[in-house]
């Protein structure tokens, strides 16, 4: 009851004129950011971030968060009009999406993409109401052990979940972890890995890294591949949006699997990616049309555009309670709360009251207004891409670079921008995972920290992080995630071994 | 008619993944090396009384960093990654790659000598000639978007980008 009190305070909060007009400025950008190849989500609000130092930290975020909102439903509309997934959350979009829209359908394609969406976020948003206090109060009693227990598992998950090779994985994230340890060392003052360089004192700022690893990369291989947009028109009149609605009632099994999938996907930091294509197999699966998916089924939009937006809103659900990101965009926003002064944390639910229900009003607000926009704009935001390719690519690039430069005021930081972008063009192509890098250079410090001030308190006894069962469960899960690709690696060779089916080894 | 997207020709081969595989690997190892040895210098051991020394996380860090590309390097090696032999990037695209880095350094040079906004104009504007887009276009452009970031950062949110000559004669 006390939960419903606060959320109706922060619609208080969330519904004045000023916040509301920053909701749609923020909607908007976001679609844009989202439909633009080269910027995404993470880059985009990082992008903007610089702008909202000014603001207050409850209108800031409103205005961060409702781009990210946008992004999300931007995704949807270069992958069914154009096949071109804006975003890596709306690949598998594309699969069904755009083959509707090559027989006419573009318009039950989008309906049915956003108002999935806004169902995967508004269930998404309802538990992050009532769960996450509850996470922080717990959180509450939580000691360097614990915190470091966290972010162990939050990164284990990302080397047990990843679709390529997990020592990739472990390289690109000792690598964030390795960037966000030089300069100074925040326990003990003393300067590392700066090699004597005065521009390395202050250490690598994420956000640049974002710029570039997202954005200049991006734009490298949107110019490589040489791709051209030729999409199809859309405008979505409201009988369509009435006749789809009614015939998505049918796939409420879809929706309620895919919203649970994305949910725990955003928690853990799976991510918004994962989910969606897990979202999608699992819904070909069921489905009983299952063998037409791929040739423009709805129920193939419904699953993974359900399931990337549960996942990319409740990837704030952890950000809020313990301070640790469920996905680079929610890294950023993380990123934003600390320049504004504020602690992220369970303490912030009872610090910053105004601030925690303000932004989780505004989510609800958010998304609604987000569905009302991208509704009646489909064909404004489908026209973006009709811009010729050689004015987006040197333009964003000079978004990048003013983007880069505000983050610090710093020259070097451009220059740090590009490097990141050659680098996260290459290792992208190699399938390098890039979210692990980007997360462990924000949290390196915080992981370090906990990890540092846990074996102080025990004289540096590994035995704390079993010292009590809640340390000790979040430990070994975090181990079993740690080693799962190997246990399933051995698995499959016994399982060989014993079967003696040589077809089915193929590695 | 049917998909619509044209990818442009990659032209023949000028790396294969796991050669690059190899190069990425063999320059993770390196740099996870340099980083052990100046964790090594600041200390890796423990310090009564304030726990774990400075280097102690980022030596361990870089040591499974390098052990990681260690594994990825001998992965390449004996062809076990899959797509090993496929095109990393071929000379047409590549050429395409540094059509897009090449004047992006030239850019991010000039902003130090002219600003940013003198710089962002020639850019954009060189960009779209030389990307075969009408000259008064590409003008309208380069200066339209100058001139948009000109009002938002210098007059309504007061942030400070880095000026040249130009802006200096405007008295800014």
């Amino acid at each position: 009851m006390e939960d419903v009190v606060s959320l109706l305070h922060g619609f208080s909060i969330a519904l004045t004129p000023y916040n509301i007009v920053l909701m749609v400025i923020g909607i908007v950008l976001g679609v844009i950011i989202g439909v633009l190849p080269g910027l995404g989500g993470a880059n985009g609000v990082a992008i903007l971030l610089p702008l909202t130092f000014s603001m207050s930290p409850t209108s800031a975020i409103i205005m961060l968060s409702c781009i990210y909102w946008g992004a999300l439903f931007g995704g949807a509309i270069t992958s069914i009009l154009f096949n071109i997934p804006g975003e890596p959350w709306s690949v598998a979009t594309t699969f069904d999406g755009h083959p509707m829209a090559q027989q006419g359908r573009a318009d039950q394609a989008l309906t049915a993409a956003f108002t999935s969406s806004f169902v995967g976020a508004l269930v998404a948003v309802i538990m992050i109401t009532f769960l996450a206090p509850l996470i922080a109060k717990f959180a509450l009693r939580f000691g360097p052990a614990e915190f470091f227990a966290v972010f162990f598992l939050t990164f284990a998950s990302f080397i047990g979940t990843s679709r390529g090779s997990p020592f990739k994985a472990v390289a690109s994230m000792c690598l964030g972890f390795a960037l966000g340890a030089v300069g100074l060392d925040q326990m003990t003052g003393s300067l590392r890995l700066t090699f004597g360089s005065q521009e390395l004192l202050a250490g690598f700022d994420f956000l640049i890294a974002v710029i570039g690893l997202f954005g200049i990369a991006e734009m490298m291989s949107s110019v490589e591949s040489g791709l051209q947009f030729r999409g199809k028109h859309a405008t979505i009149r409201l009988s369509v949006v009435l006749h789809t609605w009614k015939s998505l009632l049918r796939y409420w099994a879809t929706s309620i699997r895919s919203c649970i999938i994305g949910c725990w996907m955003g928690v853990t930091p799976g991510g918004a990616t994962p989910a969606s294509f897990m979202s999608y197999a699992l819904a070909k699966r069921f489905s009983k049309n299952g063998n037409n998916f791929g040739k423009g089924e709805i129920e193939g939009v419904v699953a993974p555009e359900t399931a990337a937006h549960a996942a990319g809103t409740s990837a704030l659900l952890p950000m809020l309670t313990l301070g640790i990101p469920g996905s680079p965009t929610a890294a950023v926003l993380l990123g934003g709360l600390m320049i504004w002064g504020l602690q992220p944390g369970p303490m912030l639910f009872i610090e910053q009251k105004e601030f925690v229900w303000g932004l989780i009003a505004s989510m609800y607000l958010g998304n609604v207004v987000g569905l009302i926009i991208v509704l009646t704009c489909v064909p404004l935001f489908a026209a973006i891409l009709r811009v010729p390719f050689s004015i987006i690519v040197p333009v964003i690039l000079v978004i990048c670079a003013v983007g880069a430069y505000t983050v610090n005021n710093n020259m070097f930081d451009i220059w740090l921008m590009l490097g990141f972008g050659i680098m996260g063009y290459v290792l992208q192509k190699l399938d390098y995972p890039l979210a692990p890098l980007v997360l462990a250079i924000v949290l390196g410090d915080k992981a370090e920290e906990g990890f540092r001030q846990a074996l102080l308190g025990s004289q540096g006894s590994l035995t704390v992080f079993w010292s009590n069962w809640l340390v000790g469960s979040i430990m070994t899960l975090g181990l079993l995630l740690l080693f799962s690709p190997l246990i399933t690696w051995a698995i499959s060779k016994i399982r060989t071994g014993l079967g003696g089916h040589p077809a089915a080894a193929i590695d | 008619m049917s998909n619509l997207n044209e990818e442009a020709d990659p032209g023949p081969t000028l790396a294969t993944n796991r050669t690059m595989d190899m190069v990425v690997s063999l320059l993770f190892i390196a740099l996870g090396s340099v980083f052990m040895v100046d964790s090594w210098r600041i200390g890796i051991g423990w310090i009564e009384g304030s726990g774990p020394a400075s280097g102690f996380f980022p030596f361990y860090i870089s040591l499974f960093m390098a052990l990681a590309s260690l594994v990825n390097l001998q992965r390449a090696f004996v062809h076990a990654e899959p797509g090993g032999e496929e095109s990393f990037v071929g000379r047409d695209s590549f050429k395409r790659v540094l059509f897009l880095l090449g004047p992006t350094l030239i850019y991010v040079l000039a902003i130090q000598y002219l600003g940013i906004y003198v710089s962002s104009a020639i850019f954009i504007t060189a960009f779209m000639i030389a990307s075969r887009a009408h000259i008064q276009q590409a003008v309208l452009v380069g200066i339209g978007t100058s001139v948009a970031l000109f009002l938002m950062f210098e007059v309504w949110f007061l942030v400070p980008l880095p000026k040249g000559p130009l802006e200096a004669l405007i008295g800014y």
